[in-house]
């Protein structure tokens, strides 16, 4: 008889198509990864471009009665340089963290929606490209909120006003798409067993981010298309002559522009959230506390937008209201601070360059979270509003909230992205040149405004120590970029000559660190099974266990040995 | 250049010194100041000492704490008890800052005509007397109109541009308007800025003991001009004041008398000399 001889199962190998590496793969990609470099590479030229602005309008004002730059060119440099930095910059560098992290850290493969994630990406491009096209011809001169009636078709002719809205309205329709395409992404696609109490704090940052860019763009997209016929087809949305209101406009603008706020500085948040665990070697001190707290500020944030405009003819019960909300925020932002020191207390910290920059935006946003409460005193706002004051705190806020967390997690990630890690001691010159110059530039803004000199002015008097002060603040700002020009440097450099990274090279405690640097076009072979809100330390622990106990070395090694781990 | 701005600086503090009102915002801010020290260098000092005593050291083991509910809801707690009592600060000081007090004794004897009604946005002294002087913002000058209309209208009341001048110890309430685009009014030593936006009105006062100028300038981006858009405000005894306005009133009945005449004048002109539209 014969006996039935099972067949031997094979695998037919076929050819697998190299990935491509050329032109044409990164404008047809729809690959998170890709499109997540296109974005932070695109938003960081922007961030130059918006530096060299800010650069030449503090040449301008480091001497008095100074004519460096006209004043309609100082106009245009301002509104040139704040929309740049909101919606350019720091509003898309966080979709582009995102895009990148997202996926990796809740072990999805790719995002919900890959092909509206690269339209996403390519509308921020074009969104980008319309504005600063109108450096050509006229750009916008009416600042970043647009004061209306200034810029109406009466007062601001030229056609930079529409650059402006039509930026508004391709980078937030750009945002917008992103932000559905996140949340879809966190709820719909974690891995097997990451719970929403064990989401990387990061990932709840990008949540709410998301959730706070679906309700606060429409309103300013409504806005500005009703600019846009006001400008162009006879309505009279703002004009009082017409039964119209500017103080409307005030009003639709504040209502996204404070939440906009905490759309810069939330996921700032939680890159902090996600850096100082790893270099302290410590679990993050009150996860739910610090989850909690971020969806409170998301949600108080959209209740204290009048606070910007406490010098308007609102009624006082208005400022009153918006008084204590604006204080009431300041309860869960205060315990985000307090919770970031709990974690670093009886820590073993590691100062490496993402800690330090970790470190320096706590500082530096703490200074800003304090000039809030003043800003929020209504009665102290009519001192200390539209001056220097609110442009130090501004500064305060979003280069502590945003901007160092944006270069933390450039340290940080830069070993997943691109395999290799970025230099050390260049980091830490960087730092330290960037923690300074903030300083320098900022802190003597606050005295410059408590002074009495105005925002937005192209000239100021030789009076009292004004010239002083604000030459200090211009010497600043060059050691502000030189720390920028380090980092660039460093970039550069370690593309070539870094050190090779490997898959985990701090020991960290999420899933990006699972796959190798930099990940495969789909992440994961094998998506491993969450069992804490740490799954990288359970796994190393198991690999541990295995490896000492014993078992073959072959399943130490990562991704095969973290598969049957997983499992 | 002269010295335009401010003859007085203060380092940590808005400058004050003009008016009751900048007083009281600047006792507030300092009381602020106070609490907000030693919540920074409380902050501060943690986060440095968090970071210096616990940097890594050979053989230091990290302690695996994931929290502390009681040590957290008790900063919580405290961080909302604080701005409470910063509430209840700024609710105690309110009134000095937005209710203007009566004219001192030796202020303007304020005549029936510069009386102007309450409302609940437009504050006025207990004795309801104040002179109120509207304040018209347009693309880069400040103008300020007094009361002594010759019409119900307001037509012929007496204005000036960019200096304001006013009555020492004598409430001056301000209506404040734009004629174009949104302005800010601002002198930093007579308190706080108030935006002034077409189609609306805005109130504040002041109240000067000295007499001195004060000056400001435009708070809000209003457009290339924004920079030199200045305001000054001068204070003189009152019999000084009276003079003044009569003298500005009789000047702007000459000028436009004078108008006038030489409109009557091209007017009547024939042949070669004929202007169109006057």
């Amino acid at each position: 008889m014969a006996t039935y001889v099972a067949p031997v199962p094979q695998i037919t190998a076929h050819d697998a198509k190299r990935e491509s590496k050329g032109w044409t793969s990164w404008i047809t990609t729809t690959d998170h990864k890709k499109i997540g470099i296109m974005y932070m590479v695109t938003t960081f030229v922007f961030f130059c471009l918006g530096g060299v602005e800010a650069l030449m309008l503090r040449l301008q004002l480091g001497a008095p009665n100074n004519t460096l730059v006209t004043p309609e060119i100082y106009n245009q440099l301002f509104t040139m340089h704040g929309t740049t930095m909101v919606f350019l910059f720091v509003v898309p560098m966080m979709a582009g963290l995102a895009n990148y992290f997202v996926p990796l850290m809740i072990g999805a493969r790719d995002m919900a929606f890959p092909r509206l994630n690269a339209l996403s990406y390519w509308l921020l491009l074009a969104g980008g490209l319309v504005f600063y096209s109108s450096v050509f011809w006229n750009p916008p001169e009416a600042g970043w909120v647009s004061f209306i009636p200034l810029a109406n078709s009466t007062y601001s002719p030229s056609g930079g006003e529409d650059a402006w809205i039509y930026l508004i309205h391709l980078t937030g329709l750009s945002s917008i798409l992103g932000a559905i395409n996140f949340y879809t992404t966190i709820a719909n696609m974690r891995a097997r067993g990451m719970s929403w109490g064990r989401l990387p704090l990061f990932i709840w940052t990008i949540l709410t981010y998301s959730v706070l860019l679906i309700f606060a763009l429409p309103v300013i997209a409504a806005a500005v298309t009703m600019l846009l016929t006001e400008r162009h087809f006879g309505t009279h949305f703002f004009d009082p002559t017409e039964g119209g209101s500017p103080i409307l406009w005030q009003h639709l603008f504040w209502f996204f522009g404070h939440p906009e706020v905490y759309i810069m500085v939330l996921p700032g948040f939680g890159v902090i959230s996600e850096v100082l665990p790893v270099f302290a070697r410590k679990p993050i001190f009150g996860y739910k506390a610090i989850a909690a707290s971020t969806v409170a500020i998301a949600f108080l944030g959209f209740l204290t937008w009048a606070h910007h405009m406490f010098t308007a003819p609102i009624p006082e019960a208005i400022l009153v209201f918006v008084m204590l909300s604006s204080y009431l925020i300041a309860v869960p932002t205060g315990v985000k601070i307090l919770n970031w020191i709990a974690t670093l207390w009886r820590g073993t910290v590691e100062f490496k360059t993402p800690l330090l920059f970790c470190a320096g935006a706590i500082a530096i946003f703490l200074i800003g979270g304090i000039s809030g409460i003043f800003l929020a005193t209504f009665p102290i706002d009519w001192q200390v509003n539209e001056t220097y004051f609110v442009v130090a705190h501004l500064h305060f806020v979003l280069l502590g909230g945003a901007v160092l967390p944006i270069f933390a997690a450039i340290y940080y990630w830069f070993p997943k992205i691109t395999g290799r890690m970025l230099s050390e001691s260049l980091g830490r010159l960087s730092f330290g040149l960037i923690f300074l110059g903030v300083l320098t530039t900022f802190l003597i803004q606050h005295v410059i405004g408590l002074d009495g000199m105005p925002r937005r002015v192209y000239e100021y008097n030789d009076v009292g120590h004004l010239a002083l002060y604000n030459a200090i603040s211009t010497v600043g700002s060059f050691i502000l970029a030189a720390g920028v020009i380090v980092t660039i440097v460093n970039f550069a450099r370690s593309l070539k000559v870094g050190v090779v990274a490997g898959a985990d090279p701090w020991g960290a405690n999420t899933l990006e660190w699972f796959t190798p640097s930099p990940p495969p076009v789909n992440n994961f072979d094998v998506v491993p099974l969450v069992r804490s809100a740490e799954p990288m330390k359970d796994i190393r622990r198991e690999i541990e266990r295995r490896s000492t106990s014993g078992r073959s070395a072959g399943a130490a090694t990562v991704p095969t040995g973290a598969t049957q781990v997983g499992v | 250049m002269g010295h335009l701005l401010h003859p007085t600086f203060a380092f940590f503090t808005p400058l004050s010194g003009g008016s009751p009102n900048a007083d009281h915002i600047d006792s507030l801010y300092k009381i602020t100041l106070y609490i907000a020290l030693v919540i920074f260098v409380a902050v501060e000092g943690g986060l440095m000492y968090a970071l210096i005593k616990f940097r890594k050291r050979k053989g230091a083991v990290a302690a695996q704490i994931r929290g502390n509910t009681r040590l957290e809801m008790g900063w919580t707690v405290a961080a909302a008890v604080i701005l409470v009592a910063l509430a209840v600060l700024t609710f105690a000081k309110l009134g000095s800052i937005q209710n203007p007090p009566s004219s001192s004794p030796g202020g303007d004897e304020l005549t029936g005509d510069s009386v102007a009604y309450a409302s609940s946005e437009r504050k006025l002294p207990p004795n309801g007397k104040s002179l109120n002087i509207n304040v018209i913002g347009r693309q880069y000058i400040w103008q300020f109109v007094y009361p002594g209309a010759d019409e119900p209208d307001g037509l012929g009341a007496p204005y000036s541009y960019e200096e304001m001048v006013v009555p020492t110890n004598t409430t001056v309430t301000l209506d404040i308007a734009s004629a174009d685009v949104v302005h800010s009014w601002w002198i930093p030593e007579l308190g706080g800025k108030f935006q002034a936006v077409p189609g609306y009105h805005n109130y504040t006062w002041f109240k000067i003991s000295k007499p001195g100028i004060y000056r400001g300038q435009c708070a809000i981006l209003c457009g290339r001009g924004h920079a030199r858009m200045i305001a000054t405000v001068r204070a003189v005894p009152p019999a000084q004041f009276d003079e003044w306005l009569t003298n500005q009133k009789r000047e702007i009945t000459e000028a436009n008398a004078a108008a006038k005449e030489a409109r009557a004048k091209l007017n009547s002109q024939t042949g070669a000399g004929q202007v169109e539209n006057p």
